[in-house]
């Protein structure tokens, strides 16, 4: 019936400032959601694309001993030819780019300071290396440079280095002592992930062979995969007596986890926050029917039945959840939007296990969109159910009643 | 033709330990084209009578027949849907949904009864023109006189054309002018229409319109001018 609308839209306008609260006690529900959906996609986002750039590649292939925890290249640990290894691996459909690097442990000095530093030689020509071509200063390195050494920001910043200056680096070597040569600062890079570029070094990879003693060995072959999905199948394929291989997943296990951990947070925190408003929307019903118990009389004693009365007030709840989520939907969306483009700055969170941007730019996804409101409506509506009902209920007998 | 007949009915409120008989043993017959007064002591049980006899309520015991049709055992909906066909309400206060125009409050029983468009805008303004009330068409129930509301709440009852209203004191909430005023529109509609009515009153300006008058005391019947 046509005049259901026309009422519930004039009844929600008899007490304007409570219906637009309870609207608007919606909207800010839904932003909230919505924003926080947004952070953390944004963070997810953020860090897997950190991590698997910066750190562990989609796939890594290792030397069947290799263990990642001792930064040692004692020759056991290592690849043997890695230049052909990761040529072949190149050549896979699947595979974008694959690279050996070599990583070392070593420590920086300077005067009399010193920090402690992964020494990773890379291939300056590869792809791969790209995320370390963002400098504050100076170049980039070149593949026989044999000088030149790449720090990140942070560490130059605590160090008082700037491009062109020396350095003093130490490295355990392949044999188990330890030498040491003076460097040149050729540029400083910023990857945006101050836990990762303050403890990192970068030479090219033949002179960091040269300088470990690794001669022509690497530690990894780093792989990026067009597909990062691919990555089981592939690793699978890859697998040789001779070579482990290890996929995103297995080397994120951190991550991974805690991207399933904070959906099933995130749905609990949604659940509540949904709680919450669905109550305040119902709460206004029930009031306003108490409020109408004569009105409600009335129309029954005219012959509406339970069910046309539950329909006047459903038609209500949904006027003040549509309105309400509209509301919110547009706030969401702003709030992510605007954070999307300027991002949160968090600095240097210091985590462990996974890296992630100083700053986090919140990312709406159309399904986080969707879903949102969607349950938000659902419930709201599933909720309002309950003052539809009351209303329904009342008998007609207490119109009679009632005197003014 | 019987409009409405009430075999022995009784009507027992119970609030904890307390019962009170508002309808206390009831028999009654109302014919078609009456204006009929009930009137009696406050607490003598006219609303529950008028309640029962509506179907808004249903009898402890005993039975009401409406336009020939047992109410006993019918179910919410079934009563919903009698009322909407056979009775009209007008009650002491003027009990039109206040967030509907004049108009759209008579056009409410129209609605639900699934009028079509046409039909439905012809009988609105007939009604409207029967209660004087055209020029008051949109007006919200809140700019509108009691007296006026009232005539308003009658051009309702009237809308589905029942074969009875029931009014629970509707001159009540209205001084002498507009009481008159709606009392001999009541009466006019009753005589063109052959509508019956039924009032629940106080007042002699009521009574001495009715055509036959039923004094309860009790709850039981003490007087029915009809029968003395
Ligand atoms: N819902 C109820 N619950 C309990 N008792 C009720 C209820 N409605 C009416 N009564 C009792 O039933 C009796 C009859 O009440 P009723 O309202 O029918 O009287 P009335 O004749 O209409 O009175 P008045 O002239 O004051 O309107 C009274 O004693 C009243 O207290
Ligand atoms: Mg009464």
């Amino acid at each position: 019936m046509m005049n259901y609308f026309k009422m519930a839209y004039r009844n929600l306008g008899r007490n304007r400032r409570r219906s637009l609260l309870s609207a608007l006690a919606l909207s800010i529900g839904l932003a909230l959601m919505l924003f926080i959906a947004s952070f953390y996609e944004g963070e997810m986002r953020s860090s897997m694309e950190s991590t698997l750039r910066l750190d562990s590649g989609h796939l890594q292939i290792r030397a069947a001993d290799y263990d990642p925890d001792k930064l040692s290249v004692a020759w056991e640990y290592l690849i043997e030819n890695p230049g052909q290894v990761a040529e072949q691996a190149a050549k896979l459909n699947q595979v974008d780019v694959a690279t050996p690097r070599l990583i070392a442990s070593g420590i920086v000095a300077v005067g009399d300071q010193s920090a402690g530093v992964e020494i990773m030689g890379i291939d300056p020509a590869s792809s791969a290396s790209d995320p370390y071509r963002r400098l504050t200063s100076g170049q980039f390195l070149t593949t026989d440079d044999r000088e030149g050494i790449l720090i990140g920001y942070p560490l130059a910043d605590s160090l008082g280095l700037k491009a062109g200056d020396q350095l003093n680096l130490l490295v355990n070597t392949s044999n188990g002592t330890v030498d040491e040569q003076f460097f040149t600062v050729r540029g400083i890079f910023t990857t945006g992930t101050t836990t990762y570029d303050k403890g990192i070094v970068l030479l090219p990879l033949s002179k960091a062979q040269a300088f470990s003693g690794a001669e022509n060995r690497a530690s990894i072959i780093f792989v990026l995969l067009k597909d990062r999905e691919q990555a089981g199948a592939l690793a699978a394929a890859l697998e040789s007596s001779n070579y482990q291989v290890e996929t995103w997943k297995d080397l994120n296990e951190i991550l991974v986890l805690m991207e399933d951990f904070s959906n099933a947070y995130l749905l609990i925190l949604n659940l509540i926050v949904v709680g919450v408003t669905a109550t305040v929307i119902v709460n206004t019903l029930v009031m306003s029917v108490f409020e109408r118990t004569r009105e409600i009389g009335i129309l029954t004693a005219i012959g509406m039945k339970g069910r046309q009365i539950s329909a006047l007030f459903l038609t209500e709840a949904s006027i003040l959840a549509l309105g309400g989520i509209a509301f919110g939907l547009l706030l969401g969306w702003g709030l992510s939007a605007y954070f999307g483009r300027v991002g949160i700055y968090f600095g240097d969170l210091g985590m462990t296990g996974f890296l992630i941007g100083d700053r986090i730019y919140t990312y709406l996804t159309l399904s986080d969109s969707l879903y949102l409101t969607v349950m938000t409506l659902i419930i709201t509506l599933f909720a309002s159910l309950y003052p539809a009902r009351l209303a329904s209920r009342m008998e007609p007998v207490e119109a009679l009643h009632g005197s003014d | 033709m019987e409009v409405a007949k009430l075999t022995d009915v009784t009507r027992i409120y119970k609030i904890g330990e307390v019962e009170t008989h508002a309808v206390n043993g009831i028999t009654l017959s109302i014919k078609s084209g009456e204006f009929t007064a009930l009137v009696g002591p406050s607490g003598s049980g006219k609303t529950t009578l008028l309640q029962l006899i509506g179907c808004l309520d249903q009898p402890t015991s005993g039975q009401v027949v409406i336009n020939g049709m047992e109410t006993t055992g019918l179910s919410r909906n079934q009563r919903a849907d009698l009322r909407k066909g056979a009775i009209g309400f007008v009650f002491q206060f003027f009990a039109l949904i206040p967030t509907l125009t004049a108009y759209e409050n008579i056009e409410m029983p129209l609605l639900l009864s699934g009028k079509g468009n046409g039909k439905r805008t012809q009988r609105v303004k007939e009604l409207l023109e029967d209660v004087d009330m055209t020029d008051r068409a949109n007006h919200r129930p809140d700019q509108l006189s009691g007296g006026q509301q009232q005539r308003v709440a009658v051009a309702r009852a009237l809308a589905t054309n029942p074969k009875m209203i029931l009014a629970d004191e509707p001159t009540a909430n209205l001084d002498t002018e507009n009481g008159e005023q709606v009392m001999e529109i009541m009466k006019r509609l009753n005589k063109e229409t052959d509508t019956t009515f039924i009032f629940a009153t106080h007042d002699p300006r009521v009574i001495k319109y009715a055509t036959r008058v039923i004094t309860l005391e009790d709850g039981k019947i003490v007087k029915d001018s009809k029968e003395a």
